[in-house]
């Protein structure tokens, strides 16, 4: 037990791994085993997730579980990792989505040993950026997670796969490369020899070098989320990935560039972040009201969900920025109800889709009646979305807009409309394809959801209940943290002041 | 029984996870274990309140004050909200007509929705969970549970709304209720948002909690305090649909009629108006705020009434003269009246109420006619409905002895009081207009010769018994349920008024000079000419519907643009589409295709296309020698490092 828990991250990344090279084992045509082994894999990983959401204590250090190891000594690059609340939480958050995909994609037709390998890599990627303190470590992980990415959407996307994944890949990457310059710019500048992330944030970069630094970190992230005017790419490719892929680029991915700006933009280059808030509040607040207001007149179903996501996105990045105690902490839980809530609406999107293969909101109508358990699901996730007391949702969005309100009453306003709206395209959407009399032919065949559909839709509706029932338990645990963070950002921005004042 | 108060919404729950989750299954067993979960949740919700208030009314006015903490459900730095109840004599008087009423519409429902296969645990369901909101937006003691409340019935709302959703007419109304909501409550958030800051940096005190806000109050500046008064009156208006956010109510009649006498007539839609009651300390800080509900209650109540004379639909007529009798509960919040207008409530539920159960009587009758022209001569048909029909609307007309007289005369004479003569005098026009057109309902309906269509003529038959002893126990209360409430005037002892009194002024705010004092001469001549527009309002109604059956045609085609005007209840449906809606997806369109796909994705193109452009040029580069790349590389960092670095 001792070992396992000294070492949680380590096996948390890697089992993965171990799981994807085990499938390598197989063979081509045993599908069965394959599906069942990745599950296997999915599952234990989710256990894991779950002892270190468990163990993790909020009222201990900010970081714990960590292990330090000297990797290449030459290059000071160390084998650094820990995690704090925020990272807890989204790994947490990672293992069960991950194990969602995996047992949700097991329709997959062909080259099955391949797709479930893709999504177990992209599994570890993840875990290990989430956990990784130290720069480049976080950056190969980082890269890691894009690889199998792009084969996901480029193997078994829609028909606009190739496409879509180009521009998704050389979007990322475009971003990843400035950071990377970056990254080798912070470590000259420290002059420490090493990358370890925490050492970096008492730094104190003159203001002058912050700016170009902070907007190279900046890019990379906002493209990751993406924020406007870097979403182009989102759309498409949320449209054409295979369901699981969506789903992970989603409901894990996107938080990826919000924990970007959480762990790296913020504290490292505090006087940059604060100068350039008004522009990020700007670009936060126009994507609320014109990615709404674009959403409406969708006429896909996927993509009007994957517009939502972007949306929703903005608010948690502006809550971020504001650096109110309740902002932050709003943003951090409405990362784990975006997860939670967004994947839920994109795998449901998913199960129908694999029954029927339209995805415009004109073919359908009447599911409510044909499909009665598959509307419920989905009128609860969508109720989650639009923010509903009792959801999820409404912890995460009232705690933001009070957090945006006591930073700024005019963001707010604008913030808050978004829920309007928010609730005129995902309602009229719904409306539209299950509501109305059920005419097509062919959706008068159209099955309700089977037995494991349930089984791994079910924990996220329960989730959706009991984090808007119960959100103490989950806040109390990223207190600390959430306390932690905005001290280092505030003094951060105090120290700089001085320098420059000098 | 108090610390207990958590077991009243807590039945409902109860009920709502039940059928909720094993509705389907019960449904085939046997459909009675699903009515008798449902109404026996709602029927000890109702059984506990009225313990509560026994044991209320035992403990002297002063102590009449309760806060039940269930557990702290959430803390964010400052910001700490728990679902907690407050139990105060406001908050048992909703609460008791709330379950009470609701109750009976349960049983109501047994017997009107017994045909609906298939769907009867959902419907059940939805009720419980619209009593489980309702009971925890009347019972909350913080902004943020009434507002998990206050949404939660909107979204009853609009799933009863919707409840045949396979009419795609019932399901848009449905959205636009939730839709007309959302936007009242985008105030109502900034609202609570803006009162918790201001008192927080005037007091220091942070805090969500009713009594503790409003008895800090009064250390904010008054523009403050009216603007969060008016940001929290624009949710009201949505909830309560008042001007300008009125326009859901009249198409939610789309909704089952029980549900339409529950959730749009008695208890839901008044929810804005306890809401401005409960802030009443609020109010009376920030005046403008308090002046801004007084008007917009007295003109929605004329200009509601004003579409209701010319509708045809059953339902629809009762759906304004809800508007216009919210309209009139306003007013009486607005100039102060906090009782007389929860009185109102009170009143006005009982035989709102059951004017919808009457009509959904009518209706059940009727196979489903709800159109009034086919229907008359039913007097004989269906004796019970019909006289409890008209006890609800010599209720509603004002007329002396039954309980829409008292709480109606309470909120005029009050207006009057506080010196708004021109709320006042539209107030009793309107008391004129609502006993026209009631009782236009009434002879359309019961009296002259029959309009059915004959095959729907021979169905005609009572309704069972699950539906009119409701309606007998609602036509009794309508009529002496004004009794909590006889002014001085008449020799009463106002007991309501004393009774919620405690629950408004502890604010600690002047409130002597609102009300000038008025002889009793001048009061008793107001009450008459109120009866007396309201015996005209009937007679008009008796002469144009039973006595001279040509005079409203004749209206009609001498003055057809006004008609018109009314019946298409001035064309605010269609100004609201032209101005918000159609703009709205143009916007979008134009947003879509040509901004974002067009431009910003263009620029995108167009940088990935130069950089092929590059490429091309530099092909001549890729030698294929790792040694050279590698150079490259290392260059290229080299050169980028150091210049940020003299940056």
């Amino acid at each position: 037990m001792e070992i396992i828990t000294n070492h949680l991250l380590t096996i948390l990344i890697f089992l993965p791994l171990a799981g994807a090279i085990t499938l390598l084992g197989f063979q081509r045509d045993n599908d069965g085993g394959v599906k069942l082994i990745a599950s296997f894999f999915g599952f234990m990983n989710l256990i894991l997730g779950l002892v270190l959401f468990f163990c993790y204590s909020g009222n201990g250090a900010v970081f714990q579980f960590v292990e330090k190891y000297q990797w290449i000594k030459s290059l000071g690059i160390q084998y650094y990792l820990g995690v704090d609340a925020v990272s807890m939480y989204l790994i947490t958050a990672t293992t069960l989505m991950t194990a969602i995909c995996l047992v949700a994609s097991w329709n997959i037709k062909k080259y099955v040993r391949e797709y479930f390998l893709c999504i177990l890599f992209v599994e570890s990627g993840v875990i290990g950026a989430l956990a990784a303190l130290d720069l480049v470590l976080f950056y190969i992980f980082w890269e890691v997670m894009l690889i199998p990415m792009y084969f996901l959407i480029g193997i078994w996307g829609d028909y606009k796969r190739i496409y879509s994944t180009l521009k998704f890949y050389i979007y990322t990457m475009a971003g990843s490369v400035i950071m990377l310059v970056a990254i080798f710019t912070l470590y000259w500048l420290n002059g420490k020899g090493n990358f370890e992330i925490l050492g970096m944030y008492n730094m104190s970069i003159p203001a002058s070098k912050q700016m170009l630094l902070f907007l190279a970190f900046f890019v990379a992230f906002a493209i990751k989320v993406p924020l406007i005017p870097f979403h182009t790419w989102q759309p498409d490719t949320y449209v054409n990935a295979p369901t699981a892929g969506t789903v992970l680029l989603a409901a894990v991915l996107s938080k990826m560039g919000v924990y970007g700006f959480y762990r790296f933009a913020l504290p490292l280059f505090p006087e940059a972040a604060m100068r350039f808030t008004p522009v990020i509040a700007t670009l936060t607040l126009v994507a609320v009201v014109y990615i709404s207001l674009i959403a409406i007149v969708q006429k896909d179903m996927k993509r009007l969900i994957a517009y939502s996501s972007v949306a929703h996105l903005a608010i948690i990045v502006l809550g971020m920025y504001l650096l109110t105690t309740q902002g932050v902490q709003g943003a951090i839980f409405q990362m784990l109800n975006h997860t939670v809530v967004t994947g839920a609406l994109f795998l449901l999107l998913g199960i129908l889709f694999e029954r029927s293969a339209s995805r415009q909101i004109k073919d359908y109508s009447g599911l409510a009646k044909q499909m009665p358990l598959y509307a419920t699901f989905f009128m609860i996730a969508m109720l989650a979305s639009v923010g509903l007391p009792g959801t999820n949702g409404f912890i995460g969005e009232f705690l933001l807009f009070i957090g945006i309100f006591k930073a700024n009453i005019f963001y707010a306003v604008i913030a808050c409309s978004g829920t309007v709206l928010g609730a005129i395209y995902i309602l009229w959407m719904y409306q539209r394809s299950f509501f109305g009399p059920l005419e097509k032919e062919e959706n008068k065949k159209l099955p309700d959801m089977n037995v494991r559909e349930f089984g791994y839709m079910i924990p996220l509706i329960i989730l959706i209940f009991v984090m808007g029932i119960f959100p103490q338990y989950f806040i109390k645990k990223f207190n600390n943290t959430t306390v932690s963070f905005i001290n280092t950002v505030k003094t951060g921005h105090a120290v700089s002041m001085i320098i420059d004042n000098k | 029984m108090i610390k207990y108060v958590w077991l009243v919404p807590f039945f409902p729950l109860i009920g709502v996870l039940i059928n909720g989750i094993l509705g389907w299954k019960l449904e085939k067993i046997n459909k009675g274990i699903i009515h008798w979960i449902a109404c026996g949740a709602v029927g000890l919700s109702f059984l506990v309140v009225w313990m509560i208030f026994r044991e209320l009314l035992n403990l002297p006015p002063e102590h009449r004050h309760f806060e039940i903490i269930v557990y702290n459900w959430f803390t964010s730095g400052v910001l700490s909200v728990n679902v907690a109840y407050l139990v105060d004599p406001l908050s048992i008087t909703m609460s008791l007509f709330v379950t009470g009423v609701g109750f009976l519409i349960h049983v109501y429902s047994i017997g009107y929705m017994g045909h609906d296969e298939g769907r009867y645990y959902r419907y059940f369901t939805y009720l419980n969970l619209f009593m489980f909101s309702m009971i925890n937006l009347i019972l909350a003691n913080n902004f943020v549970l009434m507002f998990l409340g206050w949404e939660g019935v909107g979204v009853c709302s609009y799933l009863l709304i919707g409840f045949w959703f396979e009419n795609k007419e019932f399901a848009s109304a449905g959205k636009k209720a939730f839709v007309f909501n959302r936007i009242g409550d985008f105030g109502f958030v900034l609202g609570m948002f803006l009162l918790f800051f201001s008192v927080g940096k005037y007091t220091d005190i942070y805090t969500l909690n009713f009594y503790n806000a409003m008895s800090h109050v009064k250390f904010i500046p008054v523009a403050v305090a009216s603007a969060v008064g008016i940001l929290l009156f624009i949710g009201a208006t949505g909830k309560s649909a008042q001007i300008p956010l009125y326009v859901w109510l009249p198409d939610a009649m789309a909704g089952p009629t029980p549900v339409s006498a529950l959730i749009h007539a008695a208890t839901m839609v008044t929810a804005g108006v306890y809401m401005v009651a409960r802030c009443a300390p609020l109010y009376l800080h920030g005046h403008s705020a308090m002046e801004i509900v007084a008007i917009i209650g007295g003109v929605t109540s004329f200009f509601a009434a004003t579409m209701a004379i010319a509708q045809y639909d059953i339902k629809k007529v009762i759906a304004y003269s809800t508007i216009s009798q919210l309209g009139y509960m306003f007013l009486g919040v607005g100039v102060a009246a906090f009782s007389a207008g929860v009185f109102h409530i009170v009143t006005h539920s009982f035989f709102k109420a059951l004017l919808f159960l009457g009509a959904g009587s009518v209706i059940h009758a009727l196979s489903g006619e709800q159109d009034m022209r086919k229907m008359g001569g039913l007097k004989d048909k269906i004796p019970v409905t019909y006289w409890t029909f008209l006890i609800a609307c010599l209720a509603i007309s004002g007329i002396p002895g039954l309980s829409g007289f008292f709480s109606k005369d309470e909120i005029l004479g009050k207006t009057f009081a506080s010196g708004h003569y021109f709320l006042w005098f539209l107030g009793t026009v309107t008391a004129g207009l609502t006993a026209f057109y009631m009782f236009r309902v009434l002879f359309m309906t019961f009296f002259g010769e029959s309009r059915v269509e004959p095959d729907v003529a021979k169905h005609i038959h009572e309704s069972p018994a699950t539906m009119t002893v409701p309606m007998i126990i609602l036509a009794v209360l309508s009529a002496i349920g004004g009794y909590i409430g006889v002014p001085h005037l008449l020799g009463g002892s106002n007991r309501i008024e004393s009774f919620l009194e405690p629950s408004f002024s502890y604010g600690g705010i002047e409130t002597e000079n609102l009300f000038h004092h008025v002889p009793a001469g001048t009061e008793y001549f107001l009450m008459i000419i109120a009866v007396l527009v309201g015996l005209a309002g009937i007679y008009v109604a008796y002469l144009f519907y039973m006595k001279n059956k040509s005079i409203p045609e004749n209206l009609v085609k001498k003055y057809p643009t006004l008609h018109k005007l009314l019946y298409n209840k001035w064309y605010i449906d269609e100004i609201y589409e032209a101005v918000f809606e159609k703009p709205g997806h143009f916007l979008g369109s134009v947003l879509w295709m040509i901004w974002d796909e067009l431009i910003v994705d263009g620029i995108v193109k167009g940088v990935s296309n130069i950089v092929r452009g590059i490429g091309c040029g530099l092909r001549f580069v890729q030698t294929g020698s790792v040694q050279f790349y590698a150079v490259g590389v290392l260059l290229g960092i080299v050169i980028t490092v150091t210049y940020f670095l003299n940056f």
